[in-house]
């Protein structure tokens, strides 16, 4: 009983800054309750629930052997020391979504996001990852799709596979926009992002020819150049012929960065792909760690109130639709991202040493990405509320400068004036900041305000906007680089099923066909995002929620489906609750997204809209022209066919579940198709 | 193993690198027979596995 104390201790100080967070009204919160209520969560989560998961649900076994003790070659399989797989782990499921999600949710005050960002990792997120950590670490290391074929069958297997891509192209696509969202206009800000190509190469040819294998050395290089790339940067805006070569609208960067995706990704990996990937890892790490830093240190106020109105109208300006479902797939990635079980199924199982690691890696990276998201929604938070609207409410209501913006958004209920709203946009040398949406700029504002008061004061502001800035934009173009290979090799896959000639991945002529195809698809859907009068992340953002809590949906059912094959169906409710919580959400939202009467929230009533304005012969804004107005109605209908898509794949996973967890049920011996421990043993 | 020591190793794990050390050990081990790669080749296999195979990144 006394080994408990210290636990209960600490679980009742979370409750304590729980209680705190949940009912102070009126004056301001300080953030490091909300610190101090999820630090306790995590660490109760992890020391009751992920280690009953891991004991008494799937019965982790020390003593059997694993993929890289059995099959250890030195390269794939390698077992690796718990701490250092941690570092791996973390670093390939963090990315923009947790930083991203939680500041598109704070409209609704930062309370919902709070709740929804512990309850949902505690029950949700971690569990996914830690059981497909477990299933794949099982089966030799096999990925998801193949996981799928093998527990429920071949059909599921390819539905899953086809689902996959599509959350690929959504990703791509909604990266790409807040990208788009960040650099447009923005020459300071291109300028650094255009410049890490070149220098990606030299650090490329320098770890091939000269250094081959010094990471260290060559990143630090690379960091020198970036620092000298942003100072550089300010007299490239500054300068009368410099600054409007690269001031570029949405649409021009648009296209080009399709053009970039298409090339990059065809070029040898050593020269761009990896040397940038060392720049955005080591960068990303640095800068979640100076975060946590700045944010303890710094111990802000959060000025966003905890619900606004908006939590109980669901009219908000950032996007659309109620509380209930549609918060819930905002922020996936730091509550539950189904991308993880990609991840927790591809290098890390088979570089696990031992069984009795797999809590701590799956479970424990999982709390800390959302810790993560956890510290997006605080800086977000812990601006202006005056601010955050304006930069993240689409220009059709702000109507795109301060002083119409300062007017629309008083008019809300959070005063701000349009002096306000200039010399913020003053301080980060930026020309403006209103409608700036996509949920980066914002969280860049936030870090220079948090960074610039520790270091350098508010002359050092527009360095550290354009700091975070590049580090957000550098790990996206690295994603999108590194995704489009991806959804190539998928798409090789899927196409190889009708013409096998496809799954020759060494071959270029296949290769090049399945990565226009990649490129086409997220090229699409960017393009379409660019153009939409309200910014994108109003359509793009639930299309990718949805499919990546869908994928969630598709993971945990499939872990359902190994607890019932194992026989241990009696703790099946682990999987069961967090799937069908999962379904639930997706399916309504969902549903909503296609049917809703409210053109802002049902891509057919939008469609609607619009052709009957057609029919009339009339020219809706934003469109200009008839043709606009065709496209418009094209694109709607196009994501209602995607939205369908997302919730036939959830259908039929499910059905193929419940089919499959019955069937087990009927066998009085376990039926999962795990590699025995005597053949481990054997070797 | 020192802490700094550590620290490389999870450093370059994060970027797809394993130990050299720990694969000619391997090598040595199991395949005594065998010629490990030099610390190049086994840096350019290693980055070509990892990135060129289109894993290993998330949203």
């Amino acid at each position: 009983m006394t080994r408990h104390l210290p636990w209960i201790a600490l679980a009742l100080v979370g409750a304590a800054s729980l209680g705190v967070i949940a009912t102070v009204r009126g004056e301001p919160v300080n953030a490091l309750w909300i610190v101090a209520a999820a630090v306790s969560v995590y660490l109760v989560a992890y020391r009751y629930y992920a280690l009953f998961i891991a004991r008494a649900v799937v019965g982790i076994d020390p003593s059997r052997p694993t993929p890289a003790v059995r099959r250890g070659d030195g390269l794939d399989y390698v077992p690796t020391d718990r701490r250092v797989l941690f570092g791996h782990h973390f670093a390939a499921i963090a990315g923009a979504g947790p930083l991203v999600g939680p500041v598109l949710a704070a409209q609704m005050g930062y309370l919902p996001g709070t709740l929804w960002i512990l309850a949902g990792v505690v029950l949700a997120g971690a569990v996914q990852d830690f059981m497909i950590l477990f299933i794949s670490m099982r089966r030799d290391g096999k990925s998801l799709g193949e996981l799928v074929r093998m527990e429920m069958g071949a059909i599921p297997g390819t539905i899953a596979l086809v689902g996959a891509f599509m959350i690929m192209v959504i990703i791509l696509a909604v990266l790409a926009l807040i990208v788009v969202r960040a650099l447009a206009e923005s020459p300071w800000g291109l300028f650094t992002v255009i410049a890490t190509v070149p220098l990606a190469m030299v650090m490329g040819a320098y770890t091939r020819w000269l250094r081959p294998g010094a990471i260290g050395e060559v990143s630090i290089i690379g960091f020198i150049g970036l620092i000298a790339a942003i100072i550089f940067g300010q007299s490239v805006a500054e300068s009368a012929y410099w600054g409007p070569i690269f001031t570029l609208t949405p649409v021009q960067l648009c296209f080009g960065l399709i053009a970039y995706g298409a090339i990059a990704s065809l070029l040898p990996v050593w020269l761009l792909l990896a040397p940038r990937d060392y720049l955005s890892t080591f960068l990303k790490i640095g800068a979640i760690a100076a975060l946590a830093i700045g944010i303890a240190v710094l111990a802000p106020p959060l000025r966003m109130p905890a619900l606004t109105e908006f939590a109980f109208t669901g009219a908000g300006p950032v996007w659309a639709g109620p509380l209930f479902p549609f918060l819930f797939i905002t922020i996936a990635c730091g509550a539950v991202s189904g991308f993880h079980a990609l991840i927790s199924s591809g290098t890390t199982p088979k570089l696990i040493a031992s069984e009795g690691d797999a809590p701590f890696i799956g479970y424990g990276a999982m709390l800390m990405e959302s810790a993560v998201a956890m510290m997006a929604l605080i800086a977000a938070s812990i601006l202006d509320p005056g601010i955050y609207f304006a930069m993240n409410a689409p220009a059709a209501i702000t109507g795109g400068d301060p002083v119409t913006a300062a007017a629309a958004i008083t008019a809300m209920g959070f005063p701000i004036s349009a002096e306000t709203l200039a010399n913020t946009a003053r301080d980060v040398g930026e020309a403006t900041i209103v409608s700036r949406t996509g949920g980066a700029p914002t969280l860049a504002v936030a870090m220079a305000e948090i960074f610039s008061t520790i270091l350098g004061g508010p002359g050092m502001k527009a360095f550290w906007y354009h700091f975070a800035i590049l580090f957000e934009a550098l790990f996206i173009l690295t994603a999108v680089d590194a995704g489009t290979r991806a959804g190539r090799f998928m798409l090789q896959d899927l196409l190889g099923l009708a013409s096998p000639r496809f799954k020759e991945t060494k071959s270029f002529l296949p290769g090049l066909i399945a990565t226009m195809l990649c490129v086409g698809a997220w090229g699409f859907f960017l393009y379409q995002g660019v153009t939409d009068p309200l910014g994108g992340v109003n359509t793009l953002w639930p299309l990718f929620g949805i499919s990546n809590q869908m994928l969630a949906a598709v993971a945990l059912m499939l872990a359902t489906v190994v607890l019932f094959r194992m026989k241990r169906e009696r703790f099946a409710w682990v999987t069961i609750v967090p799937a069908a919580w999962l379904v639930l959400c997706t399916g309504t939202a969902g549903l909503m997204k296609l049917f809703h009467p409210d053109p802002k929230i049902g891509f057919l009533a939008h469609a609607q809209v619009f052709s009957d304005a057609i029919a009339r012969g009339e020219v809706l804004k934003p469109a200009a022209t008839m043709a606009e107005m065709g496209r418009i109605v094209f694109n709607d209908r196009i994501d209602a066919a995607l939205c369908a898509l997302f919730l036939g794949v959830v259908a039929a996973i499910l059905f193929y579940t419940v089919r499959t967890c019955l069937a087990a049920r009927r066998i009085a011996q376990p039926s999962v198709q795990e590699i025995p421990p005597m053949l481990g043993a054997a070797r | 193993m020192s802490l700094f020591a550590r620290l490389a190793e999870t450093a370059r794990l994060m970027v797809g690198l394993p130990d050299y050390d720990t694969y000619c050990r391997h090598v040595a081990d199991h395949h005594p027979e065998r010629t490990p790669m030099t610390r190049a080749e086994f840096f350019r296999e290693r980055q070509q596995a990892h990135y060129g195979s289109g894993g290993g990144r998330c949203c």
